[in-house]
C-alpha cells in the first residue's frame, strides 16, 4: 500500500492492521457496498421491494434481518454508524406510515457522513415473480438507460440520477464479457414520478457483426414519487468528487505480451541439481555400488583384507 | 485496327461482368438486411453514452400520448432503442479473447461521481527524515539476517530470536565501578523498556507535528549521565508535583532557581505610576519613528549555515549520482570525511536547541516522562 494513515494508536495485531487497511481510504476505490434496512414498520410492499432491489445489487450489498426503528431525514447519525460498522457508503431504507405509506430512502455517503438522500414513495409495484421468464444471472453488470428532460433540467433530478447511477451501476469492470451484457435498467422521469423498469437482453442476429437488440420484462417494476431530499451542498458534493493525481502505474515484473497478443510469463528458478533428477530406473545404468552379493564374493575371494576403497 | 477490335470488346464485357457482380452483392445484401431488423436507432437529440458505466442518457422528450396509451410498451421500445445505440457503440470496441470467451475493454467512464472516502493524504516526514533530508543522509539497506556469534547461526537482526540479544544473557558481570547490589538484568530490561517507550513518544509527536495539533514536549527523559540542566529541571519540576504546585515546598538556603524552567507573565497594575506610563508610552513612538532594521547576528548566522550545508548536500548527492557506476571501488575519502564534519556541528546545534524547547512546553503542560513531573503547570 502506497500510503496508510497514520495511526494514533497502533493495531496489536497483523490481522487487526490488514482490516484497517482494508478500510482505509484508497487512491483507487473499490465498489461501493449498500446496506438495505427495514423500518420500524413495513408493508409488504416495502420488504419485497427491499428483498428484490437486494438481489440486483447482490454482491456489494448487505441486507440487515433486524428492524431498525429510525428516521433518516430527522436524525443520521444511526445510518452513519451503520456506514462506519459496515464499510459500507450506499443505504437503501424502507419502512411504511400513515403519513408516508410505502416510503424507501434512497442515500449515499461520504466519509461515512450522509451526503445525499432522497426519499421515494412506491406508487405501484410489480415483483419479479409477476414475470414469468427467465431471469438474469447474480452479479450482472446491468445496462443503465435514463429518460426524461427532467433528468437534466431539474437539480434535484439530476443528483437523483447521479445517485442512481452510483447505487446501480454494479461492479467496476474493464473488461466486459459479450455475452454478459443481458440486463437493462431504466430509469424515467416524468411529472415528479421517476418509473424504474428492468429488462433482460436477447442478442439476435441483424447481418452485421453488431447483433440486433430485443428485450423482455422481467421485473421489478417500479413507479415512485420523489418526496423529501437532503441534498449536499455544491461545495461538499465538489469536494467529494475530487478526483485524484494519478501516479505512475506499478511496473509489471516479469511478464511480457509478445506480437500476437500471447501472455508470455518469466519464471526464476533454483539451479537444477542433476544428480537428483529422478530417470527411467534400467538394471544397465544403475550405479555400480557394492551390493551384498558382490561383497559375498570379494569377501570370500580375497577372505582376509577388505580393501579401503571398498569401504 | 485488327488486332484492337477483340481488345475493345474484351474491356467491354469486362466491365458489363464487373456491374453485373456488384449489382449481385448489392441485392444480396439487401435480401439479407431485409430478412433482418435493423440496428440504426433515429433520435433527435444524440444520446449521451457512458461506455465505462453502460450508460445511456436520452434527454429527448417523452411522447405524452403514447405514454397514456400502452404505456409499458412505449417503454419498452424506448428501453429498447437506446439499449441498441450503447450496444453499437460499444461493438465497435476492440475485442480481446479471454479464456473463450469474447471480451470488450471499456474506456474510462466520464460521468463524474463523489467518491466514498477522502483521497488518502501523502505520508508526513518525520522529524529525522526531514533532518535527513537536508544533511543528505541516504537510507542504506541492512540485511536482515546477523549472524550471531554465540550461536553460530544466523538469525534476525531484530524481533523474536533475534541476534545478540543482550537481554538474554543468563550471566552478566558487574562493572568494578557498579553497586555490587544492584541487579544487572533489571537494569538491562529497564534500559530497553526506556528505549521502547522514547521511541513511541517520538512517533506521537511526529504524528501530533503532521496533523498541526499541539505537539507535546518530551520534558525528561531518563539519560545516563544527566547534564547539569538537566537535573535542575528535574528538581525544579519535582518541587512542582505536590497538590498546591509547590507552594509550600520548602527551599534550601542559598538555592538558586533552576534556568530555562519558564517564568509566569507579569502585569503592570492597571492604576498607578503615570510617568511610567508616558515614559513607555514614547518609548514605542520612539521605536516606530527610527524604523531600522534589526539585525539578529544568531538567526543571521544560523540561517547561512544551514544555507551551507544544504548547498554541500546538493553537490555531494549530484557527485553520488555521477559516480553510481564505480561504487565498487575504494571508498570514497573526501565525500564522508568532508560530510560528518559539518553534520556534527550542526546537530550539536539543532540537538540543542531542540532540549530548550521540550523544556519549555514540560514546565507548562508538567506530565512528564520518567513518570517524575506529574503536576499540572499554570495554563500556558
Amino acid at each position: 500500500m502506497a500510503t496508510v494513515m497514520q495511526r494514533i494508536v497502533k493495531p496489536k495485531t497483523q490481522a487487526a492492521k490488514r482490516a484497517l487497511d482494508v478500510r482505509s481510504p484508497k487512491l483507487e476505490e473499490n465498489d461501493k457496498v449498500a446496506m438495505f434496512i427495514k423500518g420500524g414498520h413495513t408493508s409488504e410492499t416495502i420488504t419485497q421491494v427491499l428483498k428484490e432491489l437486494y438481489l440486483l445489487k447482490k454482491p456489494n450489498a448487505i441486507t440487515f434481518k433486524r428492524k431498525n426503528i429510525m428516521r433518516p431525514f430527522d436524525d443520521q447519525s444511526s445510518i452513519e454508524f451503520f456506514s462506519q460498522k459496515n464499510d459500507s457508503s450506499l443505504f437503501l431504507f424502507g419502512s411504511h406510515s400513515k403519513k408516508r405509506p410505502n416510503n424507501l430512502v434512497l442515500g449515499r455517503l461520504y466519509d461515512h457522513h450522509v451526503l445525499d438522500m432522497v426519499e421515494l414513495g412506491v406508487v405501484h409495484f410489480r415483483s419479479m415473480q409477476d414475470f414469468p421468464t427467465e431471469k438474469i444471472a447474480m452479479g450482472t453488470k446491468p445496462c443503465l438507460v435514463f429518460e426524461g428532460e427532467a433528468f437534466e433540467q431539474d437539480h434535484e433530478h439530476r443528483r437523483l440520477k447521479s445517485l442512481l447511477i452510483d447505487f446501480f451501476r454494479g461492479v467496476k469492470a474493464n473488461n466486459v464479457r459479450l455475452q454478459g451484457l443481458e440486463h437493462v435498467l431504466q430509469f424515467t422521469a416524468i411529472d415528479g414520478k421517476v418509473m424504474v423498469m428492468s429488462y433482460k437482453v436477447l442478442l439476435k442476429k441483424s447481418g452485421s457483426r453488431t447483433p440486433r437488440v430485443e428485450l423482455t420484462e422481467i421485473g421489478p417494476a417500479l413507479d415512485l414519487e420523489v418526496r423529501r431530499t437532503r441534498l449536499a451542498s455544491d461545495d461538499l458534493y465538489k469536494k467529494a468528487c475530487k478526483k485524484p493525481k494519478k501516479g505512475k502505474p506499478r511496473k509489471v515484473k516479469n511478464v511480457k505480451t509478445d506480437v500476437f497478443g500471447a501472455k508470455m510469463g518469466r519464471v526464476h528458478m533454483e539451479r537444477q541439481d542433476f544428480s537428483k533428477l529422478q530417470t527411467r530406473k534400467m538394471k544397465g545404468l544403475k550405479r555400480q555400488a557394492p551390493s551384498n552379493k558382490e561383497n559375498a564374493k570379494k569377501a570370500k575371494t580375497e577372505s582376509s583384507e577388505p580393501t579401503a576403497e571398498e569401504s | 485496327m485488327v488486332a484492337l477490335f477483340p481488345l475493345k470488346s474484351v474491356i467491354i464485357i469486362i466491365i458489363i461482368i464487373m456491374a453485373t457482380v456488384e449489382d449481385v452483392l448489392e441485392s444480396v445484401t439487401q435480401s439479407q438486411a431485409s430478412k433482418y431488423k435493423t440496428i440504426e436507432v433515429q433520435k433527435d437529440i444524440e444520446p449521451q453514452l457512458d461506455l465505462g458505466n453502460l450508460l445511456t442518457v436520452d434527454q429527448n422528450p417523452l411522447d405524452l400520448k403514447k405514454l397514456r396509451g400502452d404505456k409499458e410498451a412505449y417503454l419498452k421500445s424506448q428501453a429498447r432503442d437506446n439499449t441498441q445505440l450503447l450496444f453499437n457503440a460499444i461493438w465497435k470496441l476492440p475485442t480481446e479473447r479471454v479464456e473463450e470467451a469474447i471480451c470488450v475493454k471499456l474506456p474510462e467512464t466520464t460521468t463524474v461521481l463523489p467518491r466514498e472516502k477522502p483521497i488518502p493524504k501523502a505520508k508526513l516526514q518525520t522529524k529525522w527524515e526531514q533532518y535527513a533530508l537536508l544533511k543528505g543522509i541516504q537510507k542504506r539497506k541492512k540485511g536482515r539476517m546477523v549472524w550471531d556469534e554465540e550461536a553460530k547461526d544466523w538469525r534476525p537482526r531484530w524481533g523474536y530470536k533475534r541476534a545478540n540479544d543482550e537481554t538474554k544473557d543468563w550471566v552478566i558481570e558487574v562493572p568494578g565501578n557498579a553497586d555490587p547490589n544492584e541487579d544487572q538484568f533489571e537494569k538491562r530490561m529497564k534500559a530497553k523498556k526506556e528505549r521502547v517507550a522514547k521511541n513511541e513518544l517520538q512517533r506521537l509527536r511526529n504524528i501530533a507535528r503532521g496533523t498541526k495539533s499541539k505537539v507535546p514536549g518530551v520534558g525528561l527523559t531518563p539519560t545516563e549521565k544527566p547534564s547539569k540542566e538537566e537535573v535542575g529541571l528535574a528538581l525544579h519540576l519535582a518541587k512542582k508535583s505536590t497538590a498546591s504546585l509547590g507552594k509550600f515546598t520548602e527551599k534550601l538556603p542559598k538555592e538558586k532557581e533552576a534556568k530555562h524552567v519558564g517564568k509566569k507573565r507579569k502585569f503592570e497594575p492597571a492604576i498607578g505610576d503615570f510617568k511610567k506610563e508616558k515614559e513607555q508610552q514614547l518609548n514605542i513612538i520612539n521605536v516606530m519613528e527610527n524604523k531600522k532594521p534589526k539585525m539578529d547576528i544568531t538567526k543571521a548566522v544560523n540561517r547561512v549555515m544551514t544555507e551551507v550545508d544544504q548547498e554541500a548536500s546538493s553537490d555531494d548527492r549530484r557527485k553520488r549520482a555521477g559516480k553510481v557506476k564505480n561504487r565498487r571501488g575504494p571508498p570514497r575519502k573526501k565525500g564522508s570525511g568532508g560530510f560528518g564534519k559539518k553534520g556534527s556541528g550542526g546537530f550539536g546545534k539543532k540537538g540543542k536547541a531542540g532540549k530548550g524547547k521540550g523544556a519549555k512546553g514540560m514546565g507548562g503542560k508538567g506530565k512528564g516522562m520518567g513518570g517524575k513531573g506529574k503536576g499540572k503547570g499554570k495554563g500556558r
